[in-house]
C-alpha cells in the first residue's frame, strides 16, 4: 500500500537545497552579465531641472547611462496600471524612469550599466542632478489637508474614494442602546524579504529571444508586461523565477521599472545585463504597506450585540497607485471577521503622499481591519463590564448560518460569501488552549510579586484562494518519475512538497519520484501568480485535477495492456495493477512508453514495455482520434468565488513597571484553513505570520521625517523581531472543509500576521488600564502614554 | 551598497602599519564589523585601508597582578571567553555579553570599538569606569599611552590621531572588596542599548560603601562617568538608599530623542538602570567577599 501524504507531516523537500546553500538565488546567476545600478532622488517632491553626466562619462568600466530621453517606444510611456477600479478616479503611476518630476525619495531618474556594481555605483556618484524643491506631503494628516499636492493634477491629493454599505449605518447606531466612537491608526511597514529585488536578462540575437530571470511572485506576468512594453512578441520572451528569498506581497507588483529597464538595456547592448536590489534600495524604491488612519462609530445594545457600525478610513498608498485599490477595498470588507455587525458603512479614502508606494504585504489591509473591529469589541466589553470573549461570542456569525453572505463585494469583484467555518468551536479551544478563564488568579500571582499582565484577543476571518484561475501540467516519464509543473510562483513557501504530496495520493506514486516546477514560462504559459494565500486552493486544485486527468489515461492505457476492466485497476507505489492480484501490474513507465506508439528502444523500460504492446489495428492511425501520445496532461481550476479560513489568537503581556518594556509570555494561535495538507507546513506559516505580526506591533515603522526622508532605511532602525524577540507560538487547529475545492482546502500563508496588533494591543491595554489606539507600540512610547494617562 | 574604490595595504609590522597610515592618510582595518558597513554605504570612502589583520602578536589576553592586557586584534569574543580575564575582572564579560551578536563579536575587536567611540557602545564606557589606558604608535612620534579620561572626545570621536595605530588597551582590575555589574536595555537582542549601565562597588571591611560610580551608554556624546560615592559612603550595603545616586546621574546626563526613544524615556531608563546597576553590583561585591 501506498501510504496517504494528504495531511502528513512531509519533512519539505527543498529543505536539503535550501539549508545547505544550494539554493540558486537571482544574484547567483549571471556572474558574466553587466551590473547596473541606478540615480535615485534625494528629495520626497522635486522637478527635475537637469540630468548631468558629463563628470561620469570617462569612468573605467562604465558602458552605459540612461535617463528618460533615451528611452523609447511603449518605455516612454508610464508604468501600467494593473488593477484599475472605478472608485479609482484618480490613478497614477510612474514612469521608468523619471519624466520631470520626482515624488518620493529613492525614485529611479538615470540607469547606469557598467562592468560590475561597484564601478556602477561609483558613476552613480559623479552624476549632477539638479532639482527645483517642490513640497514634500507626508503622513495621512497632511495629505489630508490638501495644503500641498503630490500631483498637481490631482485635487485634495485623493486617488479614490469609495463607499459601501450594508442596511442603514447611521439610523441604526442612532438607535441603539449605546454608542461610542473610536479614532484608530496604524503605521507603515513593509515586506521586506531577506532577498530583495533582482533582474537578469539575456538576448539571444541568434534566437531572438529574451530569457530574463527575476525574482518576482508572478513570471507570467511579468512576461506579458515585458513582451508589451517591449514591442517584442510574446513568443520571444520567457520569464524564470529561480529560488526566490522571499515575497510576502511586494513582489506581486509587475513590472517594477527595473523589469522594464534592465531587459530594455539587454537588448540594446547585446549583453547580459543584470540588477541586484540592495537593502537600502528596497527600503526607499520598493513598497511599504499598512499606514491608515480609521475613524469609527458604532452603536450597540445592553448584551453588547453590535448594532451597527460606521468606519471612515483614510489609506496612504504613497505616490503612485499601480495595484490600484486592493488593499483598503480589503481593508473595509475584510474588516468585519468572524461577527455580525448589524448594519455596516464603510467610507475611505486613498491619499497620495510623497513616500514609497504601497502594494499588498502579507494580510493586506486585513491586520488594520483586524485592528479596528476587535478594538470595537473590547470598547463594548470595557463599558458594558462583560468578559471580552462573551462580547465576540454575541456576535459570531454561527456555523448554521454558513454560506453566510455579508452583502459586500469583495477584493475579486465577487460577493463576500465565507464558506464555512466555525467561530464559537474556535474560540472554545482558544480559550482552553491559553487558559482564558483562570487568567484572573494568575493575574493576582503575578501582581502579588510586583508584575503587571495581561491577555488579549483577536479573531479575523481571511479571504484567501481568489481567482480567477491557476493550472497544473503533469506527465508520466517512462522511466516512471512525474514530472509536475504550475504557473505560480513560489518564495520558499514548501509548495514542491505540498504539490508533490497531493500528486503522490492521487497518482499513487511515491514522494521521490515527483519533480515540482513553478514560475517557470518555458514549462506553463498561464498563471495569475502567488498573493492571496492562493496557492494550496489554486495550483493544489488544479495539480489535483490534472493528476486525476493522467490517472485515467493511464488506467485507459494499462487495462488494454493488461486486459482487464480499468474499473478493477488500481495504482499503488507507481505500478498499475488488478485490484488484489498483485502479479498482474504494469509500471507507470511502461504505460508511458506505450502511450507513445514511437517508441524506440533506448532503456530498459522500453524494452519492457513491448511485452504489453497489443498488435496494431491497421484500420486506426496510431494515434486515435481525440487521443495524444504521451502521458501527460494539463487542466484548471477555477472558483466561484474566495474560500475563508478564520483564526483567533490569544496573547499574554508582561509589562514592566519601570522600564515599560513589553514582553510577549504566550502566544497561542487557533487556525481553521480546512483541510490541512501539511501540518508542519501550515505551522511554519503561521509561525512567520506571528514573526511579522509581532514585528508589526511592536517593533517595525517607516520614520519618514516631515520633508519625507526616512530615517531608518536600514536592518539596523528598521527593527524585524529577530528569533529572540518571537515568542513560542502555541498552536491547536480546527478543520472546517471549504465545499469550493476538490481538496477542501483554504489559504494559510497570511494569517499568522493578521490579528498581531489587535491581539497584543487587548494585552497591553488589560495590563495597563488605558487605551490603546495606536500600533506599534514601543517601550518609549507605551512609557509616555503612561505620563499622559498619570498627569490626567 | 558598495564602497568606493581604495588601496589596500596589509603590513606585518606596527611600525610598518604606522608608516602605511601616515603615508596614505588611510584607516586601520581591524574587525570591520564598523568600518565596513559605512565604507558601503558610501559614509566614508578612505583612500586606503591598512589592513592589521596580518600583524603578529596583537590578539594577545594578558592577565597580570594588575590589568587585563588585550592587542589590536583582540576579539570581543576571545575576552569574552577568556577565563582568566574573567576572575580577574568579571565585568569585561558582563559587558560583552551586551556587545552585538556572537557573529559579530567573533570579528569585531574590543580596541576597534574603544577607537570606533560610538556613544553607545559598551567597552569604552567599561574603559572609562575601570580608568583604562589605550596604547598608541605612530610612525613621527612613536608611542604614547592615553588615560581613558582624556580618550572619548565626542561622538566616534577620540583622542587618537589619524597617523595612530592603537596597538592595545588595558583595564586594571578593579580594587579588592569591589563588585561590578552591566545593566542594559535594548529594543532587540544584540542591538545597540538605548540605555546601559555599568557600576563598580567598592565596600570596606565593615561592608560599608567606600566608592561608587557609574558609566553610562546612549546618553550623550561620550560614555558619562558618575562618581557616586557621596551619595552613599559610609553606608553598610544593605541600608544604602541610591536615590541620591540617581538624582546624580540624572543631573549628569542629557540625552536625546531619537527615532527610538524620547530623552524623556532614556532619562527614566537611566534611573532605572542606574539603581539596578548598583545594586547588583553592591550583590556582587558581597558574594566575592564571601567567596
Ligand atoms: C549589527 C551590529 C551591531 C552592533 N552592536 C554593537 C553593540 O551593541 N555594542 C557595541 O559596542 N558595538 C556594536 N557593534 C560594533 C562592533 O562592536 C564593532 O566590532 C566595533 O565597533 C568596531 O570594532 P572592529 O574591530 O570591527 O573595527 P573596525 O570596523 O575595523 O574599525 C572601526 C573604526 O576604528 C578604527 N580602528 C579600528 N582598530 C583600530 C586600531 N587598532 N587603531 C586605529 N584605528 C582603529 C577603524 O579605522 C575604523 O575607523 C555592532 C556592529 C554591528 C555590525
Amino acid at each position: 500500500m501506498t501510504t496517504k501524504m494528504f495531511g502528513q507531516r512531509v519533512p519539505r523537500v527543498e529543505d536539503p537545497r535550501l539549508l545547505s546553500g544550494q539554493g540558486r538565488y537571482l544574484d547567483d546567476l549571471g556572474h558574466d552579465a553587466l551590473e547596473v545600478a541606478f540615480v535615485r532622488s534625494p528629495h520626497a517632491h522635486a522637478r527635475i531641472v537637469d540630468v548631468d553626466v558629463s563628470a561620469a562619462l570617462d569612468v573605467e568600466g562604465l558602458v552605459a547611462i540612461y535617463t528618460y530621453d533615451d528611452l523609447d517606444g511603449r518605455t516612454t510611456e508610464p508604468l501600467p496600471l494593473l488593477i484599475p477600479h472605478p472608485a479609482l478616479t484618480h490613478g497614477r503611476t510612474p514612469y521608468a524612469l523619471a519624466k520631470d518630476e520626482v515624488n518620493h525619495v529613492g525614485e529611479a531618474i538615470a540607469m547606469v550599466v557598467a562592468s560590475d556594481r561597484y564601478v556602477a555605483e561609483d558613476v552613480v556618484g559623479l552624476i549632477q542632478v539638479e532639482y527645483e524643491l517642490l513640497p514634500a506631503v507626508v503622513g495621512i494628516e497632511r495629505s489630508r489637508d490638501g495644503g500641498d499636492l503630490v500631483h498637481a493634477d490631482v485635487p485634495g491629493n485623493v486617488a479614490a474614494t469609495m463607499v459601501q454599505e450594508v442596511g442603514d449605518a447611521a439610523t441604526m447606531i442612532a438607535a441603539a442602546g449605546h454608542r461610542a466612537t473610536l479614532s484608530l491608526s496604524i503605521e507603515r511597514s513593509a515586506s521586506m524579504p531577506m532577498e530583495g529585488k533582482g533582474v537578469l536578462a539575456r538576448w539571444d540575437p541568434d534566437d531572438e529571444s529574451l530569457l530574463m530571470h527575476t525574482s518576482t511572485q508572478t513570471s507570467t506576468s511579468v512576461r506579458q508586461a515585458v513582451a508589451a512594453k517591449l514591442s517584442l512578441p510574446v513568443d520571444r520572451v520567457e520569464v524564470v523565477t529561480p529560488d526566490v528569498g522571499g515575497g510576502f506581497g511586494v513582489k506581486i507588483v509587475h513590472p517594477w521599472p527595473e523589469e522594464i529597464l534592465v531587459p530594455w538595456a539587454a537588448l540594446r547592448l547585446g549583453q547580459p545585463v543584470k540588477w541586484v536590489e540592495d537593502r537600502r534600495e528596497h527600503f526607499v524604491s520598493s513598497a511599504h504597506e499598512r499606514g491608515q488612519l480609521h475613524e469609527v462609530e458604532f452603536g450597540y445594545d445592553d448584551d453588547g450585540h453590535l448594532r451597527g457600525l460606521s468606519v471612515r478610513f483614510w489609506h496612504d498608498n504613497g505616490a503612485y497607485t499601480p495595484y490600484g485599490l486592493i488593499v483598503p477595498i480589503i481593508t473595509s470588507t475584510q474588516l468585519l471577521g468572524p461577527y455580525k455587525p448589524g448594519a455596516y458603512r464603510v467610507e475611505f479614502q486613498s491619499l497620495y503622499t510623497n513616500t514609497v508606494i504601497v502594494t499588498p504585504y502579507r494580510g493586506a489591509g486585513r491586520p488594520q481591519g483586524c485592528f479596528v473591529m476587535e478594538r470595537v469589541m473590547d470598547a463594548i466589553a470595557a463599558d458594558l463590564g462583560l468578559d471580552r470573549t462573551v462580547v465576540r461570542e454575541r456576535n459570531f456569525i454561527q456555523p448554521e448560518e454558513m454560506p453566510f453572505d455579508h452583502g459586500l463585494i469583495f477584493q475579486d469583484g465577487r460577493p463576500l460569501i465565507y464558506d464555512s467555518g466555525d467561530f464559537p468551536a474556535s474560540l472554545a479551544k482558544l480559550k482552553a488552549l491559553v487558559g482564558w478563564d483562570d487568567f484572573e488568579s494568575y493575574r493576582s500571582a503575578a501582581r502579588a510579586e510586583g508584575r503587571q499582565v495581561g491577555i488579549g484577543v483577536a479573531c479575523y476571518v481571511e479571504g484567501t484562494g481568489v481567482g480567477p484561475y491557476e493550472g497544473g501540467h503533469l506527465r508520466i516519464e517512462t522511466d516512471g518519475s512525474v514530472v509536475v509543473s504550475t504557473g505560480l510562483t513560489t518564495q520558499g513557501q514548501g509548495h514542491q512538497t505540498m504539490l508533490a504530496q497531493i500528486v503522490a495520493d492521487e497518482l499513487g506514486v511515491s514522494m521521490d519520484r515527483i519533480r515540482v516546477t513553478t514560475g517557470d514560462t518555458r514549462r506553463f504559459k498561464y498563471a495569475v501568480g502567488t498573493f492571496a494565500s492562493r496557492t494550496a486552493v489554486m495550483s493544489g486544485s488544479a495539480v489535483a485535477l490534472t493528476a486525476r486527468k493522467v490517472r485515467a489515461k493511464a488506467l485507459r492505457i494499462a487495462a488494454n495492456a493488461l486486459e482487464a476492466s480499468v474499473d478493477d485497476l488500481e495504482i499503488v507505489d507507481g505500478h498499475v495493477q488488478v485490484k488484489g492480484s498483485p502479479g498482474s501490474q504494469i509500471d507507470l513507465g511502461a504505460v508511458a512508453v506505450l502511450s507513445n506508439p514511437l517508441r524506440y528502444a533506448f532503456d530498459a523500460g522500453a524494452t519492457r514495455a513491448t511485452q504489453f504492446a497489443a498488435p496494431a489495428d491497421p484500420s486506426v492511425p496510431p494515434v486515435p482520434e481525440n487521443d495524444q501520445p504521451g502521458l501527460e496532461g494539463t487542466d484548471y481550476y477555477s472558483p466561484l468565488r474566495s474560500t475563508f479560513a478564520n483564526g483567533m489568537h490569544a496573547v499574554v503581556v508582561e509589562t514592566d513597571p519601570e522600564t515599560a518594556e513589553i514582553k510577549i509570555l504566550r502566544y497561542c494561535v487557533v487556525h481553521d484553513c480546512g483541510t490541512v495538507i501539511n501540518p508542519m507546513i501550515v505551522e511554519g506559516q503561521v509561525h512567520g505570520g506571528v514573526a511579522q505580526g509581532v514585528g508589526g506591533a511592536l517593533y517595525e515603522r517607516m520614520e519618514y521625517d516631515a520633508a519625507g526622508q526616512l530615517l531608518n532605511a536600514s536592518y539596523m532602525d528598521f527593527l524585524m523581531p529577530y528569533a529572540s524577540e518571537v515568542p513560542h507560538i502555541e498552536i491547536d487547529h480546527l478543520e472546517t472543509p471549504s465545499p469550493l475545492n476538490p481538496l477542501g482546502v483554504k489559504g494559510a500563508g497570511e494569517a499568522g500576521v493578521i490579528p498581531g496588533s489587535a491581539a497584543i494591543a487587548a494585552a497591553i491595554e488589560d495590563a495597563e488600564g488605558f487605551a490603546i489606539a495606536a500600533m506599534p507600540i514601543s517601550p518609549s512610547e507605551l512609557f509616555e502614554l503612561r505620563r499622559r494617562h498619570a498627569g490626567r | 551598497m558598495k564602497p568606493a574604490p581604495f588601496a589596500y595595504h596589509r603590513p606585518s609590522t606596527v611600525a610598518e602599519a604606522a608608516q602605511l597610515l601616515a603615508a596614505t592618510q588611510g584607516k586601520i582595518l581591524a574587525g570591520g564589523q564598523s568600518l565596513i558597513p559605512i565604507m558601503s554605504m558610501r559614509l566614508a570612502s578612505p583612500a586606503a585601508l591598512v589592513d592589521l589583520n596580518h600583524v603578529p602578536g596583537l590578539a594577545a589576553i594578558d592577565v597580570t597582578s594588575t590589568a587585563v592586557h588585550i592587542g589590536a586584534l583582540t576579539r570581543h569574543a576571545a575576552l569574552e571567553a577568556n577565563d582568566a580575564a574573567y576572575l580577574a575582572n568579571p565585568l569585561l564579560r558582563r559587558a560583552l555579553r551586551h556587545v552585538a551578536h556572537a557573529t559579530i563579536r567573533n570579528r569585531g575587536t574590543t580596541v576597534g570599538s574603544i577607537v570606533h567611540a560610538d556613544p553607545a557602545a559598551e567597552m569604552p564606557a567599561v574603559l572609562r569606569l575601570l580608568g583604562g589606558i589605550v596604547e598608541a604608535v605612530s610612525s613621527e612620534r612613536g608611542h604614547r599611552s592615553i588615560d581613558s579620561a582624556d580618550f572619548f572626545v565626542g561622538p566616534l570621536e577620540s583622542a587618537l590621531q589619524p597617523d595612530e595605530v592603537a596597538v592595545a588597551a588595558t583595564f586594571p582590575h578593579p580594587p579588592g572588596g569591589s563588585g561590578s555589574s552591566w545593566a542594559e536595555i535594548s529594543r532587540r537582542h544584540g542591538d545597540y542599548g538605548l540605555v546601559g549601565v555599568g557600576s563598580l562597588v567598592v565596600l570596606d571591611e565593615g561592608r560599608r560603601i567606600t566608592s561608587a560610580s557609574v558609566c553610562l551608554i546612549s546618553v550623550g556624546g561620550t560614555p558619562v562617568l558618575v562618581d557616586v560615592t557621596d551619595a552613599s559612603s559610609g553606608t553598610t550595603y544593605d541600608a544604602v538608599d541610591w536615590t541620591a545616586a540617581l538624582e546624580l546621574v540624572d543631573a549628569a546626563i542629557d540625552p536625546e530623542s531619537d527615532i527610538h526613544a524620547t530623552a524623556a524615556y532614556r532619562r527614566q531608563l537611566a534611573r532605572v538602570l542606574t539603581g539596578r546597576a548598583l545594586a547588583q553590583a553592591t550583590a556582587d561585591a558581597i558574594a566575592r567577599v564571601a567567596a
